[in-house]
């Protein structure tokens, strides 16, 4: 292929990826409630489990400081999985209205096709972690980090939950039912959180948990947030975590244009 | 040839050609193969094997070649519910890389020829099934595709929008060249605007051809006589048989239905036959074969056997539509 064709090829793929992008906005624009919950959703976690667990800090190897502090970037990454868990629910919602089967006969790419149901959790999931951060500021947390720090935890959040968002559109491609979609979300989503240091610190866990935890993407996420967000944070440690993420949203993101393939076939 | 998961045979040996600015009309029963057919040509599918061109493009070796210059009416509805019907076509526009004004321009086009000027800003999930179905026709049209596929296009139309949706489809054939295939379980649709046929049945072809070379393979007219009263079946028979070139005699009642080689010189001797027998007759009517008898002849009757579904023929499935 020569270079101009490839280039006339990108430009292609970032205006469909960016016309889809805006018909999944629309289509929120148009659920006021649906944006309510999702705003409110993570303050609510934040207050909750910020009183749940408000005298874990005391536990001797915690390390002391607010809990508040501690757990914002637990619930911000959090709220990246589970947000991005469902984003194959919208695949589906397309394979049912025949909409898939248009997009896939007209030159729309695969990748902006996923693009289209990615990017709008992306942006939502900034808007997310602005509010917890916010709330966490005005419960009296500190982010020594500062603005850098806020930004890492977006950059993480938006990494996670392309990588994730990119499992479950290989899994609604694959199974092609909410059900099974459900089923598979779920069964990943608690036990990914719970086996890293989103909600306790990873000095107080299990030993084999620690081990897990290593390999763990939801754990990588944590980590960059709170490493940035720290005073002194240790940026070799954070940018390592960051390229694990980026292989990791990377890899899966190319799987899930794979899928289609599979799709393809029960059409 | 194309088979699903689970062992459904869906295409067994399909193979036709389709002239530029030509229409094309695909026929047969449900579950014949005809979606699956414009799901391959379409590369939406992939069959297990065969080859399809359309435009002189392989569908098989380059798809995202053909997929820019086809249009594709499916028959399941395909436009975005939650999106009001300018926002489909504008999307649908953008994808397909239409320039802005033209896009703007265009989709005002269709969306008021296609009657939907006034509900183009409303969500299309509240529009009724036929006005669902001109949006889907719409987004097929929205980018001038040279070849287009039209699965059912006018099922759920009422009888005005039917007719005005016929002669947009000549129209485009006609007029800008285009390329169409049309399938349809409406007989007389196919025989108003397709200029070659093909019917399949169980994944193969049973018949190809111009809708009057189809017709007058039949050989013959059917005759319908009514006679005054029933009851004479054996005697009517025996008297049309002993008469000779009457062929397919069914008595019921007091219709008698039979084929003849040409209607209006056979029916004379048919009349003065069946009154020197002493049937007295009410009336006779003359009619050219339908395309309604080519369908049943080929499509109409059970296949009992199943040797159509394992039988094991190399397939094919062709459409070359010579480029300009
Ligand atoms: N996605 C699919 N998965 C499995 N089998 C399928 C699928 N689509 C079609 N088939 C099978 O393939 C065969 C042909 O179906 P197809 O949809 O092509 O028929 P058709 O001629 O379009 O019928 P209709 O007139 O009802 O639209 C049928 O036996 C059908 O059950
Ligand atoms: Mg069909």
């Amino acid at each position: 292929m020569s270079e101009r064709s490839i280039q006339h090829n990108a430009s292609a793929a970032l205006v469909q990826a960016g016309n889809l992008t805006l018909r999944e906005v629309r289509a929120l624009m148009r659920q006021p409630f649906y944006i309510a919950v999702t705003l409110v959703q993570p303050m609510v976690w934040l207050l909750l489990f910020g009183q749940l667990f408000k005298r874990v800090v005391e536990i001797p190897g915690f390390g002391g400081g607010s809990y508040i502090g501690f757990m914002t970037p637990g619930i911000v990454v959090m709220t990246a999985l589970f947000a991005s868990a469902w984003t194959g629910m919208g695949l589906i919602d397309d394979m049912e209205r025949g909409v898939m089967n248009r997009l896939l006969v007209s030159p729309t790419k695969r990748g902006a096709i996923l693009t289209g149901k990615l990017a709008h959790i992306a942006v939502s999931l900034a808007v997310q972690a602005l509010i917890v951060v916010l709330v966490g500021v005005a419960l009296g947390a500190r982010y020594d980090g500062g603005v850098i720090g806020v930004l890492m935890t977006i950059v993480a959040a938006v990494l996670l939950a392309i990588g994730f968002g990119s499992f479950s559109c290989t899994v609604a491609l694959l199974v092609r039912q909410r059900e099974s979609l459900i089923a598979v979300a779920q069964f990943f989503t608690l036990p990914l959180s719970f086996l890293s240091s989103a909600l306790v610190a990873e000095s107080v866990a299990p030993g084999w948990i620690r081990s897990v935890a290593r390999f763990n993407p939801v754990d990588w996420a944590v980590s960059v947030s709170r490493g940035a967000l720290s005073a002194d944070p240790d940026w070799g440690d954070v940018l390592a975590h960051c390229g694990y993420l980026v292989i990791m949203a990377g890899v899966l993101a190319w799987l899930a244009t794979r899928a289609f393939t599979a799709y393809r076939r029960s059409v | 040839m194309k088979t699903y998961a689970g062992k459904v045979r869906a295409l067994a040996g399909i193979s036709f050609t389709v002239e530029t600015g030509t229409i094309f009309g695909l026929l047969g029963p449900n579950g014949a193969g005809k979606s699956t057919t414009v799901k391959i040509l379409t590369t939406l599918s992939r069959p297990d094997s065969g080859s399809a061109e359309v435009a002189g493009i392989d569908v098989l070796q380059q798809p995202d070649q053909v997929r820019r210059l086809i249009g594709y009416v499916s028959q399941k509805p395909q436009f975005d519910p939650e999106a009001t019907a300018r926002e489909n076509l504008h999307l649908q526009g953008r994808l397909y890389g239409v320039p802005h004004r033209e896009l703007r321009s265009r989709s005002q086009a269709l969306l008021d020829h296609f009657g939907l000027g006034k509900v183009a800003s409303r969500q299309a999930r509240g529009y009724s099934g036929g006005m669902q179905r001109k949006l889907d026709v719409a987004l097929g049209l929205i980018h001038r595709p040279k070849v287009l596929f039209l699965d059912e296009p006018t099922t759920g139309l009422d009888p005005e929008a039917r007719a005005s949706m016929w002669s947009e489809i000549s129209r485009l054939a006609a007029d800008e060249d285009v390329t169409i295939l049309l399938t349809t379980h409406y007989l007389d649709e196919a025989d108003q605007l397709a200029s070659q046929l093909a019917i399949i049945d169980h994944g193969r072809l049973v018949a190809q051809g111009s809708p009057n070379d189809l017709k007058s393979e039949l050989r013959g007219d059917a005759i319908q006589v009514e006679l005054t009263q029933a009851g004479v079946d054996d005697h009517v028979r025996t008297t049309l048989v002993r008469l000779g070139g009457v062929r397919e005699i069914v008595v019921e009642g007091t219709t008698v239905r039979a084929r003849v080689d040409h209607g209006a010189s056979a029916v004379p001797g048919v009349l003065a036959a069946l009154e020197s027998a002493g049937v007295a007759v009410t009336s006779v009517t003359i009619s050219r074969p339908s395309l309604d008898d080519v369908y049943l002849r080929y499509a109409g009757r059970p296949f009992g056997d199943d040797s159509h579904h394992q039988a094991q023929a190399s397939a094919t499935t062709e459409m070359e539509v010579p480029g300009e």
